[in-house]
Formats: C-alpha cells, sequence, structure tokens
C-alpha cells in the first residue's frame, strides 16, 4: 500500500518537475532564440532569407534566428493563432498592407515609431511606409514592395506575328484570340482567380484600369457600379471564349507561375517573383521568352485619363507587442531591411530604399544580378500605378464576400451585377458594426 | 475497538490509491477537454473579437440567432449533409464490398488487407495536397491519365467546376476513409458463427439470400459503430476542404467547419465561431441519435 502512495506522490512530482523545468527553458540565459514567420511566395525565396539570417547571427552570437516559411494564404491565420499563446509563437511576422488595420486594432503590433532613424525614414520609398503607419505611429519595417505584372511570352507573340504586348485589355483579347486560333497555346491568359485573396487582387487591377474603384469619396462600396460589373462582365467573357485558362479559378498565385514558365500560356498578371522563376531552367521551359509590358487597361479608362493600374502587395515586418525580446528581434530586422542585403539580394525582389534608384546605384543596382536590367526598369515603369485595397479593420471578411461574388459571376451562378452588390450590401452590413 | 473502525477496509483502501492514481491523468483530461468545451460554451453568448485585451460584450443567443437566421449557414449545413451522407454512403457499400472480399480469402488477400491500411495511414493533410496535385488542371494525373485513354480531348480543371468540386472532395475523402469501414465490417465478419450460414444453405437458402436475411442482421451492430464514427467525423470534414479547395469555387465546397474556421481566425469573430462550434455538436449528436435509434436493438444482438 505504501509503495504504491509513494509511487503516486513520486508520478506527481515528476509532472512538476517537467512543467517547471518546460516553462524555464524559455528563460534560458546568454542567446536567444528569435522566431520569425514570413512567406514562402513572393519576395526572397526561403534559402536566401536563411542565408541572410546566418549572416545576422555570425554578426551576432548571442542571437539566434529561427525562421519558418508559409505560402501567403496561410500567414494571417498562423498569426492570429501564434498571437493566442504568451509569450506569443513569434517574434516577429511578415505582414501584408491590408492587415495593419486588423492587427492594431488586436494590439498584436509593437509601435516602433521611436526606433526608426532618420536615414530609415527618408532612405526608403514614402510609400512603402503606408503599409506600416496609420495615425502617425509606425508599426514595422518595409520589406518588399510589390505590384501585380503583366508579363508575356516574347516568343509566342512573334510566333503569332505581333509586333508589340498590348496595351489595352481590348487589345489583349484580339491577341489571344489570334494566338488560340494558331494554335499557340489553347488558353493564352492565366490568371489567379482562386477564392482567395489573389482574385481581389487581379480585380483590383482591372477595376482601377477602368476608371473604377472600390469605394468612394465617402467610403461607401463603389464596385458594384457600371464600372465594376463591365470589367466582371468581360471576365468571365474571357473565360466564356475560351481565352483565360479556366483552371484561372482555382489557381493561386504560385500555380500561375507554374502555368507560365511550364509555356502553356502567353500572358499572366503576377508578381515580380514570376520573372526570376522564369529564368531559372531548373524549373522553367521558357527561359529568356518572358516579358515585361505596362499593365494594360481598359479603352474606356485610357479615354477617360487612366494612364496605368496595378495593386500594391507590399509587405512589412512587425515586431509582436509581447515578445519577450523586441530588442534582438529588432536588430535582426534592421539587417534584414538594410540597403546593403537588399540590393545583394535584389534578384527576386527590388530594394525598398529609394536612394538606391537614383544616379550611380541605380546602375549599381541593376548590374547587381541578371535580373535587374529587366525587373528594375519594369518597377520603376508598374509602381507608380499601384492602387490600395481599402484599409479597414474587416477587410479580411469584406474582401472574403468580394471572392464569393466574383466567383459567383465566373461560375455562372449570379449574374455580375446581382453577385457584386450581394457584396456591397455585405460590405456596408460590416461597416455599420 | 476505536481503531479498528477508523481504519478503513481493503476495498476502501484500494479505492483510495486507485483515485490518487487516477488523479494525474483526470487532472489533465479534465483540463485539455472539459475546460475548452466550457470557456468555449461562455464565449459563444459573447460578440468577442480575437486580440490582446479586447473587450468582449455580452449577446445572449445573438451569436446563434445571427447563424441561423443566416442564409448561409443553411446552404452550408445542407452541403455538409450532403457530404456526410454520400461519402458515408458510398464508404458503407464498397467497405462492404471489400470486407466481403477479403473474407472469402481470395489469392492475395493478406496483401490487400495490408494494403488497405495505407490510405488510411496517410495524414489526411497529405491525402489533400496528393488529391490537389491529382485534380491539377495543367499537369494532374486524373487529365493525363483521361487523355490517354482518349476520353477526354482537353485537360479539364476539375475543382474549378462548381457542380463537380463536391464530388472530387467526396472521392479524395472515400479514398482516404474507406479503409476504416472495410476493416472495422472485416474484423466483425471474421467473428460471425458460420453454423447459421450453413444451415440457411442447406435448407436452400442462396447466397444472396444468406447475405441479406443473415449475414447483414448479425453485422448489425459493427455497422452501427462504423456509421456513427464516419457520420459524425464527416459531418466535421475540415482539412481535405482546407488543403483542396479552400471552400471554392463560389463556396460550392464550403463546409460547416471550414466556415466555423474562416469566422473565428480569418474574420477573428471568436464567438461566432463559439456559436457555430456547439450547433455542429447539436447536428453531430442528433444524427447519432437517429442511428442509435435505428440500428440498435440489444434485444436482438443478445
Amino acid at each position: 500500500m505504501r509503495t504504491l502512495y509513494k509511487i503516486s506522490l513520486l508520478v506527481l512530482a515528476l509532472l512538476f518537475v517537467v512543467g517547471t523545468v518546460g516553462c524555464a527553458s524559455k528563460q534560458a540565459a546568454g542567446s536567444v532564440t528569435i522566431h520569425v514567420l514570413t512567406m514562402d511566395q513572393a519576395g526572397l525565396k526561403p534559402g536566401e532569407i536563411d542565408q541572410i539570417a546566418r549572416e545576422f547571427e555570425a554578426k551576432n552570437p548571442d542571437i539566434k534566428v529561427n525562421m519558418e516559411y508559409l505560402g501567403y494564404d496561410f500567414i494571417h491565420d498562423k498569426i492570429t493563432t501564434g498571437m493566442a499563446a504568451n509569450p506569443p509563437a513569434y517574434d516577429a511576422v511578415m505582414i501584408d498592407v491590408i492587415w495593419p488595420d486588423e492587427f492594431i486594432q488586436a494590439g498584436y503590433l509593437l509601435d516602433v515609431t521611436d526606433r526608426i532613424t532618420p536615414e530609415m525614414k527618408s532612405g526608403m520609398f514614402p510609400a512603402s511606409w503606408n503599409g506600416v503607419t496609420r495615425n502617425g505611429k509606425v508599426y514595422g519595417m518595409p520589406w518588399l514592395m510589390d505590384v501585380k505584372y503583366f508579363m508575356y511570352n516574347k516568343d509566342m507573340l512573334q510566333k503569332a506575328g505581333i509586333t508589340d504586348p498590348p496595351k489595352t485589355w481590348e487589345e489583349l483579347v484580339d491577341q489571344a484570340k489570334i494566338i488560340k486560333d494558331k494554335g499557340i497555346v489553347e488558353f493564352p491568359i492565366i490568371w489567379s482567380w482562386n477564392q482567395k485573396e489573389g482574385v481581389v487582387c487581379d480585380y483590383a487591377v482591372l477595376l482601377y484600369g477602368n476608371g473604377g474603384s472600390f469605394v468612394d469619396a465617402n467610403g461607401k462600396p463603389a464596385f458594384n457600379n457600371d464600372k465594376g460589373v463591365e470589367v466582371l462582365t468581360w471576365m468571365k467573357q474571357t473565360l466564356d471564349d475560351g481565352l483565360t485558362n479556366p483552371s484561372s479559378i482555382s489557381s493561386d498565385e504560385n500555380m500561375v507561375r507554374d502555368n507560365f514558365i511550364a509555356g502553356e500560356s502567353a500572358f499572366a498578371v503576377n508578381w515580380l517573383f514570376q520573372y526570376s522563376d522564369s529564368n531559372d531552367a531548373s524549373k522553367s521551359t521558357i527561359v529568356g521568352q518572358a516579358a515585361f509590358a505596362p499593365m494594360p487597361v481598359y479603352q474606356a479608362g485610357a479615354d477617360a485619363g487612366v494612364k496605368g493600374s496595378s495593386v500594391d502587395g507590399s509587405s512589412s515586418f512587425a515586431i509582436m507587442a509581447t515578445t519577450p525580446y523586441p530588442d534582438q528581434t529588432w536588430k535582426f530586422l534592421s539587417y534584414l531591411t538594410s540597403n546593403e542585403v537588399q540590393t545583394r539580394y535584389s534578384a527576386e525582389m527590388l530594394p525598398v530604399w529609394q536612394a538606391d534608384f537614383e544616379g550611380e546605384a541605380l546602375k549599381q543596382l541593376e548590374g547587381a544580378t541578371p535580373n535587374n536590367p529587366v525587373t528594375v526598369p519594369a518597377f520603376l515603369a508598374q509602381f507608380p500605378y499601384a492602387n490600395e485595397r481599402p484599409t479597414v479593420p474587416y477587410y479580411n471578411e469584406a474582401s472574403a464576400a468580394l471572392q464569393l461574388a466574383i466567383q459567383e459571376a465566373l461560375t455562372g451562378v449570379k449574374p455580375p451585377q446581382q453577385a457584386l452588390d450581394d457584396a456591397a450590401a455585405k460590405w456596408i452590413e460590416l461597416a455599420g458594426k | 475497538m476505536n481503531s479498528i473502525k477508523r481504519r478503513p477496509t481493503l476495498q476502501q483502501q484500494d479505492a483510495r490509491t486507485a483515485w490518487l492514481l487516477l488523479a494525474p491523468s483526470l487532472v489533465i483530461l479534465l483540463g485539455v477537454t472539459l475546460w475548452p468545451v466550457i470557456s468555449t460554451f461562455i464565449l459563444s453568448f459573447f460578440h468577442a473579437p480575437t486580440g490582446i485585451n479586447q473587450v468582449r460584450t455580452f449577446v445572449g443567443f445573438g451569436n446563434y440567432l445571427e447563424m441561423l437566421r443566416d442564409r448561409t449557414f443553411w446552404e452550408t449545413i445542407g452541403r455538409t449533409l450532403y457530404f456526410t451522407i454520400v461519402s458515408v454512403g458510398l464508404e458503407l457499400i464498397l467497405g462492404l464490398a471489400i470486407a466481403q472480399l477479403i473474407h472469402s480469402r481470395p489469392w492475395g488477400w493478406q496483401f490487400l488487407r495490408f494494403s488497405l491500411i495505407i490510405p488510411w495511414a496517410v495524414p489526411t493533410i497529405v491525402n489533400g495536397a496528393m488529391w490537389r496535385w491529382i485534380y491539377s488542371a495543367d499537369f494532374g494525373a486524373l487529365n493525363g491519365l483521361l487523355m490517354q485513354l482518349g476520353l477526354i480531348k482537353h485537360y479539364i480543371p476539375w475543382l474549378a467546376q462548381p457542380n463537380m468540386a463536391m464530388n472530387l472532395v467526396i472521392v479524395a475523402d472515400i479514398w482516404h476513409t474507406m479503409p476504416f469501414v472495410a476493416l472495422v465490417l472485416q474484423a466483425a465478419l471474421a467473428t460471425l458463427p458460420g453454423d447459421l450460414e450453413e444451415a440457411a444453405a442447406v435448407d436452400g437458402a442462396n447466397a444472396w439470400q444468406r447475405f441479406w436475411q443473415i449475414r447483414i442482421p448479425l453485422l448489425r451492430p459493427a455497422i452501427l459503430v462504423a456509421l456513427i464514427v464516419r457520420t459524425v467525423d464527416a459531418f466535421r470534414v475540415f482539412d481535405i476542404v482546407y488543403i483542396l479547395t479552400s471552400g471554392g469555387p463560389a463556396y460550392k465546397t464550403m463546409t460547416i467547419t471550414y466556415l466555423t474556421y474562416l469566422n473565428s481566425f480569418a474574420f477573428g469573430k471568436q464567438g461566432t465561431g463559439a456559436a457555430l462550434s456547439f450547433l455542429i455538436s447539436a447536428f453531430t449528436i442528433t444524427m447519432a441519435l437517429v442511428y442509435i435509434r435505428i440500428f440498435y436493438r440489444p434485444e436482438e444482438t443478445q
């Protein structure tokens, strides 16, 4: 009897020991480990960010960096679940340009206004600070300035006897018809129209290129007016005509890239990362064939004075408000986003430092990697036309309603006008809550 | 006399030790199962945005009523029921057929039983990723196969078809979970007494009659177990939808757990998510009760 009693006491004691040791190990003095979450999609490849982290560790032996990579679509929810723990699962996370309002309201992001140096503030593009600044307070470091680009396959256009890429979406349709009729590819255009953020980005590109906008001057939804409906009707028409690849409805940006670099499509709208992959002989069958053109607009938009259109897909790194290591994390983020590192790794992602795009530095940047002579001018041409998606704390739910509406129209479940009206009603309902 | 009275009996001592030994696991069990259930239940009566130090406002049954009045909710329930009925129904038919096959000990039956374990052993998320490649519009094995057989002229974007997507999710789910049903039924078949069927055969009953009149009634308890487990599981399907379609196209594969997940994590509405979780529980418990009502007849099996 007594032995049994002793055994059970021992079990209880063991449980306590395991519990306390488990908690204590986190506080071990000396070196600290910071956990950073970012995306494996646009921007730098995981291997490159890992390299930067190792460089940083070599310079700061007391800080270990543990990087974690996820597809873009999984990051938001990973952040919200990671923040349920204390200390949080991550010390810093990549945040998309559409999340700050929600995350600031939730109290997730550390105010780093006082840590920003004047060199950082004036050195980076003013637009790059938009994604992390609210009411004069800064909540992170700009990391990636990305917009959707229009890319085409030079060889396919040549084969079709087309000399210049399209300037308007109407021209795109004409060219796509020629390419389809000549049997060069079955579906000349590929988009990321799956039921995720990608379809809202592509819709934004088209909507603003038609002179439309998400909301009017009073913040009321405007995408369900004539201009928005025209765009959605046009999208559906390209599907019905077999010009847009029907798999677009289930494709994200990675699948668009896969399709384009496999030589399955002549035109694609995607983020910058698609270009370097198209020239990677280990993955691509179209090395040397991809080219940029300014994003087309609609003829009606052009007539009304719209000169270009794209969507802002920038992202930043933010420090979590509850991290025990704000200083170490800040040190790492400063290194990660430093001008020197960003220039060295500019093959997949262009720097957020404005000075790099001027005078002598520009020549240096263009010579930094084989891709840069093409991507740098493309960026300079497209970035000024980047449009913002609405900055509201309930953005995700609003976006989900719009994603549903677009997909309902594309799959013929609802007519475009009705689908967009339903989404607009949802936006009004959300704004009123 | 007094000292004897105070001394607990051997039985009491044993019981006390048993409780003492059970205590740690009981504490853990209550902590990790009962407490979350209670706190979720409390949460379901609040408007509770995600975040640190967010103010929670009591809304009574507001979250429940909001859902019960929402058309998307009922459409999602309908869709989830479709998924459940079709996938569990087909799993039962296929599972029973395969169990019969193994039971008849054909050549290589051991290999067949072993290979059944493989789909069941694959994690659902891996299964989903695998089927996403199989269904891929541009590079998928399904398109490749149908093309080589000459059955299709063009590659088909399977998961982009609103009328097709849910059925394809069901196929992927059946591949993964049908082995479970087959193994349960096969194990039950192995324990059935053979003399009843022999006697029936002597009396002139053909194989078909023996199957329906003897084997199926005897299998009823095993079928009930498989049905309840699978129905409850199927109604809560999540991972395969998450990885295969994320509820698209146009919500045509949106199931009730995915809607719960969206509300809780993507939209930051924890109260709504909690209410949805309890609505899911209500549905699954109702279904389990219906099954027991229909299939459970203790007087027959005893």
